[in-house]
């Protein structure tokens, strides 16, 4: 019955979007704030209609309802509560209802949050958002229904992929996904401008927040996702250039360009073009990216709940709201005034030059993750892949050149910036990168000159994210005090960038390090016998069996020493999963040391010598790897510490005059 | 006014956006032929086991082969190497692997190796790529073995699977 409910609050929602769609572009046209109310209301109830419909879905796993076929299909009764829990999005259909369920959440976003948007770009925003919403979720209504009954329902389900049975997998699609839909918000306020031939200032004002939160929320999930990876191995580690991995960058950096690039728009009223342009193609890269990643077309290792065959149908979908987007753009972007002038040298020369990098990066990136496909339609016979090398000739070298010349951005004034002045003041931190690097020649072997020089780019970016700070605080120049009272008074906007900058660093740093100088070894142990890996001792204690929900495992206990003293104990285990066909799962065991990684993995029982059971271990020593997720984390952040920068509030852009006045009218009752 | 300068557009805007494209088209050169060189040399060619067989890979170029996993070839050593054969029914390239499996990695199932071929012939795989979805096999494999003749509808899993198939 409850299931029954869902797909009818699903239908609702659907109606509800489309009300919103109609209602909205009547209010506009007719510019009446009652049709325009009438739209708001409808995707306020298209949010509540979806969420209803995501929680009956829940419901129906929590009480491992078979007779609905996505639950037999994706649950056990066996499993842990938390497992069928998220396991609501194990699935083709439930991730796309989650992604229903984030898209109208942020249409009531706009909705609650947008007062301050002019009446008619709102009412446009609205409804292109409404439009948005008919799509995605009429295809979870018409093609990708998790509500269907089974005529005939089994006794235990088909437990959800073991793979998935994972903490991580709890946080890592709800983050992804407000980052990938977070961008439909920037992409209807794109349509809107672009409808309403009109893009300002202070347009770019009310993207950058949306903007922001959606970059860092897909930073946070891609982080998520590439530590899920590191701590499973047999998916290649933290990056492998998978297409899947792909499928989230792409948007990411053109989310990045994005960023950077609003921030021109509304500071100085020029290259709005290209922002609007960059808004429409960061939505356009994460319903790409989910297409991608939900049909299958491409050979992925994180390949799950693919459905090829729904996969044509979404492909439509995308290219009906891109094609659709960009049309107009071609239209209407010609009547969009701002192609004004700059010098190229200035804070917004720089930042072009980013987005011209940024861009082009991220093209490469398009074309390595699509070229499999264009090449098999051309020679169908001769399938092909693109990896790693592709990447390390293409992207690498342009993202190096980016990541050089970023500590100079913030070190340049606005329309006319001063180079050398600059380079003097970035001079100590240039010494200083080349210093660390050279330390770690002199400490890591073996050499790699590549790596070097990747370290020093990392110290560079840091140190030149510093060096602003003291830029910016005149330390060293000034009394301490007054320094300190200019760093409590420096806008969270700078600080956003500065924390964002290190936290590149900080990645560079950690990324080069872990790949460069990682090191690890597999024996095959009995009880009492010891393996090493760099400078540690592992001892195989004990493998003892034990039973957790809905599998057993061998868990053994192994102590790490280090010159003869114990550092930690790890807990590797191996779990089979009885309902899953068997199907054996390796849970590592992390020792952490400082910012590196002592980590463990248990892998299949060996006859050994004579009685003994002996088992094969394998022991990885990652060395910096905490900063390759670290660093990450540090541009979200940075991104949320922007956010709340009181000059983004979303309540703000009003002149400075009504504000005055608004002020004066407060003072004198 | 020198020659040069009379070459430049006579407006300020046109001229800056003159300096523009001039900025814009290395960047994009660069990432052209970088790109370009890249597609060449550095594009990862997949084959099955019958093709690898025919068209001699040469040793030590980057390559992907996929197949079956040779059900009885799977051998684990005690230093942590495994051994096994893809296969195609017809042909099978001995494989050998230093590292963990994918969890989905077992005998009879649909796998893709990336690695290079030694100078005996042994594919040395840097990377085992195994589906995390066990109803599913990679495509490539799935081609490669119709093109030996061997794949079948009812015996291998399906490629794409029906909803109620579970």
């Amino acid at each position: 019955m409850i299931a029954e409910l869902g797909a009818f609050a699903l239908m609702l929602a659907l109606a509800l979007s489309a009300a919103q769609a109609a209602l909205s572009a009547a209010g506009r046209l007719r510019h009446s704030p009652a049709l325009q109310g009438a739209g708001e209301g409808a995707a306020l109830g298209a949010f509540i209609a979806v969420l209803l419909a995501f929680l009956a879905l829940m419901d129906a796993f929590v009480r491992s309802d078979f007779s609905v076929a996505n639950v037999a299909q994706n649950s056990t009764t066996t499993e842990a509560l938390f497992y069928k829990v998220t396991g609501v999005w194990g699935s083709h259909e439930g991730s796309v209802l989650l992604w229903c369920l984030v898209l109208t959440g942020f249409g009531g976003l706009i909705v609650l949050f947008g007062d301050n948007l002019p009446r008619g770009l709102k009412a446009l925003t609205v409804m292109t958002q409404g439009v948005l919403a008919v799509l995605f979720i009429g295809y979870t209504v018409f093609a990708s229904s998790p509500f269907a009954r089974l005529a005939d329902p089994p006794a235990e389900g088909n437990p959800l992929n073991p793979i998935l049975q994972d903490p991580t997998f709890a946080i890592h699609p709800p983050f992804l996904y407000c980052g990938y839909v977070g961008f439909s918000v920037v992409f209807s306020l794109g349509v809107a401008a672009l409808i309403e031939g009109k893009v300002d200032a202070a347009w770019a004002r009310w993207v950058r927040p949306w903007a922001l939160t959606a970059w860092s929320f897909l930073t946070v999930g891609i982080t998520l996702g590439s530590f899920w990876s590191y701590y499973t191995q047999g998916w290649g580690g933290w990056w492998f250039w998978d297409p899947v991995e792909n499928a989230s960058f792409m948007p990411w950096l053109a989310g990045a360009a994005l960023l950077h690039s609003a921030i021109v728009t509304e500071k100085r009223g020029i290259l709005v073009g290209w922002t609007v342009f960059l808004a429409l193609i960061a939505f356009t890269l994460s319903m790409l990216g989910t297409f991608l990643v939900r049909s299958g077309v491409l050979t992925s290792v994180h390949a799950f709940a693919v459905d090829p065959t729904r996969g044509t149908i979404l492909l439509i979908i995308v290219a009906l709201c891109s094609g659709a987007a960009f049309s107009l753009f071609a239209w209407r972007a010609g009547k969009l005034t701002g192609g004004g002038l700059f010098a190229p040298i200035s804070r917004e020369g720089a930042l072009v030059l980013n987005n011209l990098f940024l861009s082009t990066a991220c093209a490469t990136v398009l074309l390595g993750t699509l070229f499999p496909l264009i090449r098999q339609a051309l020679t169908p016979n001769d399938p092909v892949s693109v990896g790693p090398p592709f990447y390390a000739l293409t992207f690498m070298p342009l993202m190096a050149i980016t990541l050089l010349l970023v500590p100079f951005g913030p070190m340049l004034a606005w329309k006319r910036g001063d180079l050398l002045a600059a380079a003097q003041r970035l001079w100590v931190a240039a010494a200083l990168a080349v210093a660390g690097a050279l330390i770690v020649l002199a400490l890591a072997r073996p050499a790699q000159v590549l790596s070097y020089v990747g370290l020093a780019l990392g110290f560079w970016l840091i140190f030149g994210a510093l060096a602003e700070l003291v830029e910016r605080t005149r330390l060293f120049r000034a009394p301490a005090a007054e320094s300190l009272r200019r760093l409590g008074g420096l806008p969270r906007g700078a600080w956003g960038a500065t924390l964002a900058h290190l936290g590149v660093g900080v990645f560079v740093l950690g990324a080069c390090f872990e790949s460069t100088w990682k090191l690890d070894n597999s024996q095959a142990l009995t009880v009492g016998q010891s393996m090493t890996v760099g400078a540690y001792t592992l001892r195989l204690d004990s493998v003892t069996a034990q039973d957790g929900a809905g599998f057993s495992a061998d868990r053994a206990a192994i102590s790490a020493f280090r010159d003869g003293r114990p550092v930690c104990t790890l807990a590797p285990e191996r779990r089979t999963y009885p309902l899953a066909a068997g199907q054996t799962i390796s849970k590592k065991s992390i020792c952490i040391r400082g910012a590196s990684d002592l980590y463990v993995g248990l892998d299949d029982a060996l006859p050994g010598t004579g009685d003994a059971q002996a088992w094969v271990v394998r022991a990885y020593w990652y060395p910096w790897a905490r900063f390759i997720f670290i660093g990450p984390i540090l541009m979200a952040f940075g991104g949320l510490i922007s956010l709340s920068d009181r000059r983004l509030r979303f309540s703000l852009p009003q002149s400075a005059k009504a504000r005055v006045g608004a002020l004066k009218a407060k003072a004198t009752p | 006014m020198s020659l040069p300068m009379a070459l430049l557009p006579k407006s300020r805007k046109a001229r800056r956006r003159l300096l523009v494209v001039a900025v814009a088209a290395p960047i994009l050169a660069l990432a052209v032929g970088l790109t370009l060189y890249a597609m060449r040399d550095a594009v990862i060619f997949f084959y099955g086991p019958s093709q690898a067989e025919t068209e001699h890979v040469p040793p030590g170029r980057l390559v992907r082969i996929g197949g079956l996993v040779a059900p009885g070839t799977v051998i684990r050593s005690a230093d942590g190497m495994v051994r096994f054969s893809i296969t195609d029914n017809v042909h099978a390239v001995p494989a050998l692997y230093r590292g963990q499996l994918p969890d989905l990695f077992r005998e009879g199932q649909g796998v893709v190796a990336q690695g290079v071929f030694d100078d005996a012939g042994v594919f040395q795989a840097h990377e085992v790529l195994a589906k995390h979805d066990e109803k599913y096999m990679p495509k490539e494999v799935v081609d490669a073995l119709k093109k030996s003749g061997q794949w079948r509808e009812t015996a291998a899993p399906a490629q794409a699977p029906a909803k109620s198939a579970s």
